[in-house]
């Protein structure tokens, strides 16, 4: 048990990932490396080609990095699995065969991680964490976009998985609900302490969300800075400045973006 | 409505109400009616009615019930034959042989697109499959069918299997391959792999597709079937729906052959109706899978 301390929850050891398309093949990172303790909010942070999503796609299991490792609690990442749960952008993540309560049910009975009953209880209790009890019998396609982000929130949170991996849950939505997503979930992890890798690449985001944010370049993705929560809280009173900063180590390589 | 009609114009103890207030009662009397005529199962019904009476009256004027009997003796032939003439008989008959072909292709059609999905090859075999005998009306295949399998239930089931198959598994193949990748990827992220992620996932994902696919699939049957009973009887006197069209034009019994077609015409209705509609109406209705507007009633052009 000493050594547990010293294997990081989540390690990402030199990887890089390739992927064909027609006859070319793309590298979406290369080398990149991080570690990911218990409780952290780590941000992948990056324009879009810097195969932040991607990277998330493997520590999820769904894809094979050509070089280096990534491993959970020390176990190198085989292929996808429940211990590791995504959330997607995307909102037909829910199934729409199935109401919020079946939704959020039917992670824990997949994985055959409860019994029907139990699932049914934890779903309940997780819906109830996410605002949502009134629409626990409520179909998908009856629900905002903000509604449906909240259910794969909940179906995640209901897993009590190692890590939750976010692919820019709210990158659909209005800028209204993106803000209060935002602070939802903030105030989820006050609550519960999860694991939480965040892919994102809006800079105000990340500084919001990230308790330390690994800044990603692009072609090929490669770490450009990582920025830790001591770094952020000193900044924290000066956003403009540290946003400066990344923008810098973002577009250093790319003179010719402007924003 | 008419008796609501008649005592609006009345208070209760029976006095005329004064005119203009009457007026204003019999407006809403017809507003209501025009709302009635909202409901589409009425306007349809109307429509019938008026068609119906119109071959009364056509059949009646020609006056030659060999060749086209009035609407009332095809009605009467139609109780004669349900309450005596054996027609349930036939319906169970022509159902039975139904069940078996339709299930069959079915259960092909499933295994043919899960082998799609699956491998390269599978696809490429099921869209040469599909392109081939997409265009051969399976009743085509019946003299083959009568040479390989003889006169019987196996001819039939055969050429009812080649009816079903096609378009079921083009469906399938389109709805499994449809289904999106994040869909997917929730599915194996849970852990589900194999059989289970076939069943928990892709099916219900591809379920508009499948059920369009079996819809089509029971119109090209049923249309099938009856064309291919019309050849001949399964075992002697015991023949299904088409055969007993046959037989009784044979016996120039022409009302009972207008009952045979609007039997068809029946079951085909209440198929649609009442079990996809329904089905439909249960699930990608209720899932939001498909908008209510979109909704097309069964499309299949010709199927034999």
């Amino acid at each position: 048990m000493a050594s547990v301390s010293e294997v990081p929850l989540l390690k990402v050891n030199g990887v890089t990932l390739r992927y064909r398309i027609e006859e070319k093949t793309v590298t979406a990172t290369e080398r990149v490396g991080f570690r990911i303790e218990q409780g952290d909010r780590v941000v992948l942070l990056g324009p879009s080609g810097c195969g932040k999503s991607t990277l998330l796609k493997a520590v999820g299991g769904f894809l094979h990095p050509s070089e280096g490792s990534i491993t959970l609690n020390g176990r190198r990442v085989e292929g996808p699995g429940p211990d590791r749960v995504m959330v997607f952008q995307e909102f037909d993540q829910l199934l729409p065969w199935k109401t919020v309560k079946e939704n959020v049910m039917f992670g824990l009975t997949a994985s055959r991680t409860l019994s029907k009953r139990e699932a049914a209880e934890r779903a309940l209790e997780s819906i109830r964490t996410v605002h949502l009890e009134k629409f626990a019998d409520a179909y998908p396609h009856t629900l905002s976009g903000g509604m449906k982000q909240r259910v794969a929130i909940a179906r995640c949170l209901a897993m009590k998985p190692d890590i939750i991996l976010m692919d820019e849950p709210f990158a659909a939505l209005d800028a209204l609900s993106r803000r209060r997503m935002q602070d939802e979930l903030l105030e989820l992890w006050n609550e519960n302490r999860f694991t939480m890798l965040f892919v994102t690449h809006s800079i105000e985001e990340a500084l919001l969300l990230g308790s330390r944010i690994v800044v990603m370049s692009p072609h090929p993705g490669r770490v450009a800075e990582i920025l830790e929560a001591e770094q952020l809280n000193e900044a924290a009173g000066s956003h403009p400045e540290i946003s400066e900063r990344i923008k810098r180590v973002l577009f250093r390589d790319a003179p010719e973006y402007v924003i | 409505m008419k008796r609501n009609g008649i005592e609006a114009g009345l208070t209760a103890n029976g006095n005329l109400l004064p005119v203009t207030e009457r007026a204003a009662q019999d407006n809403r009397l017809i507003k209501k009616l025009y709302k009635l005529f909202d409901y589409v199962w009425l306007r349809r019904l109307v429509l019938l009615a008026v068609l119906c009476c119109l071959w009364e009256w056509y059949a009646t004027r020609l006056a030659n019930p060999l060749m086209f009997p009035t609407f009332s003796a095809t009605i009467k032939a139609l109780a004669h034959a349900v309450a005596g003439g054996g027609l349930p008989g036939r319906i169970a008959t022509s159902f039975r042989i139904l069940v078996v072909g339709y299930g069959i292709g079915v259960l092909v059609a499933v295994f043919l697109s899960m082998l799609a999905v699956g491998t390269r090859i599978g696809t490429d075999l099921l869209e040469l499959f599909t392109a081939m005998f997409n265009p051969l009306p399976a009743i085509a295949l019946l003299p083959l069918a009568l040479l390989w399998f003889g006169l019987g239930n196996g001819s039939i089931t055969f050429v009812l299997v080649h009816a079903v198959l096609w378009p079921v598994a083009l469906s399938a193949h389109a709805g499994f391959s449809g289904v999106n990748t994040t869909i997917r990827m929730v599915g194996r992220n849970y852990g589900l792999t194999g059989i289970r992620y076939v069943l928990a996932i892709l099916i219900p994902a591809a379920f508009p597709a499948l059920l369009t696919g079996l819809r089509n699939g029971w119109a090209f049957a049923w249309r099938t079937l009856i064309a291919a009973e019309l050849v001949f009887g399964v075992s002697a006197g015991n023949g299904g729906i088409g055969w007993f069209i046959y037989e009784n034009k044979q016996q120039l019994e022409i009302p009972s052959v207008f009952a045979g077609l609007i039997t068809v015409i029946a079951i085909g209705i209440a198929v649609e109706n009442l079990i996809f509609d329904q089905i439909e109406r249960r699930t990608v209705l209720k899932w939001g899978m498909k908008s209510a507007r979109q909704v097309t009633p069964g499309t299949v052009k010709s199927a034999v």
